[in-house]
């Protein structure tokens, strides 16, 4: 949909009730009220339910988790840009960092035996897990997730 | 994030409060491994207060697993709620974890 205003307005601004656009500190603890916010304007567009709750507050804090850490690698200078963007069909979130980018097919498949016991790597699967679309730019430092309203809600993962 | 322990038939017993993420989880990494260092064997992590455990989370409860294990050591989980118990079927923690309904449960088995 794009009837409504399509400009990136700062939040707080012109912005219209169904777009948010954040800029964030590089640091952790920001990322709870961040996702809590954006949480709050999807609800504000009648959004609401287990797919709000868990794949898009998953997924979104699993991004800026991302962004945070391995994006900007928690450097103080930089920042997180987040978009939210709600119309009928569906929640579109982008997120952006500062740093170089990297390669999203390199990190391996924590479910398969050999990488079950690893620390690490399970948050961008998880994104791609709960979220419905998850796109990255080429050079690997913004992504782009689609979560639609309308589709039968998941109560427990597939097997 | 809090989280305290006790001790109860022989298993030390951590109940985490609020959520486990990659701000804090050093912590209870901390505290079970003191525990391990200490002699302890039997852990289990109760999460009927914590609505939500991030990848690194689950990173580290992984982490704990395999040196507990290797300690000769067992570490069972209890009281993950629906949307807990849906990420760890999702990462197939599930298949990894002994996790228990409840409390109770998880203690009688060990």
């Amino acid at each position: 949909m794009t009837g409504e205003g399509a400009s990136n307005g700062q939040e707080g601004g012109g912005a219209s009730p169904s777009e948010v656009a954040l800029q964030l500190p590089s640091d952790l603890r920001v990322i709870e009220a961040a996702v809590s916010h954006l949480v709050s304007r999807c609800r504000a567009c009648s959004f609401e339910g287990p797919r709000l709750e868990l794949n898009f507050r998953v997924g979104v804090t699993e991004a800026l988790a991302n962004a945070v850490l391995y994006g900007n690698q928690s450097d103080p200078r930089k920042t997180v840009r987040v978009e939210l963007r709600v119309d009928a069909e569906q929640v579109v979130v982008c997120v952006a960092d500062e740093g170089k980018g990297f390669d999203p097919s390199s990190v391996p498949d924590p479910t398969r035996p050999e990488n079950l016991q690893s620390p690490g790597g399970r948050g961008l699967f998880l994104i791609r897990k709960l979220m419905d679309e998850i796109e990255f730019n080429e050079r690997g430092n913004a992504v782009r997730m689609v979560l639609s309203r309308n589709v039968p809600q998941r109560r427990r993962a597939d097997r | 994030m809090s989280f305290h322990t006790s001790k109860e038939s022989g298993v030390v017993v951590v109940d985490v409060d609020g959520q486990l993420i990659v701000g804090n989880r050093q912590e209870l990494k901390q505290k079970v491994l003191d525990e391990l260092e200490g002699g302890e064997r039997k852990f289990l992590i109760d999460f009927a207060n914590t609505g939500y455990i991030d990848s690194s989370g689950l990173g580290v409860l992984v982490s704990l697993s395999k040196k507990i294990r290797e300690q000769g050591g067992e570490l069972r989980l209890s009281n993950l709620n629906e949307d807990l118990r849906t990420l760890f079927e999702l990462t197939k923690l599930d298949t990894l974890f002994n996790i228990a309904d409840s409390r109770e449960e998880a203690l009688a088995s060990f």
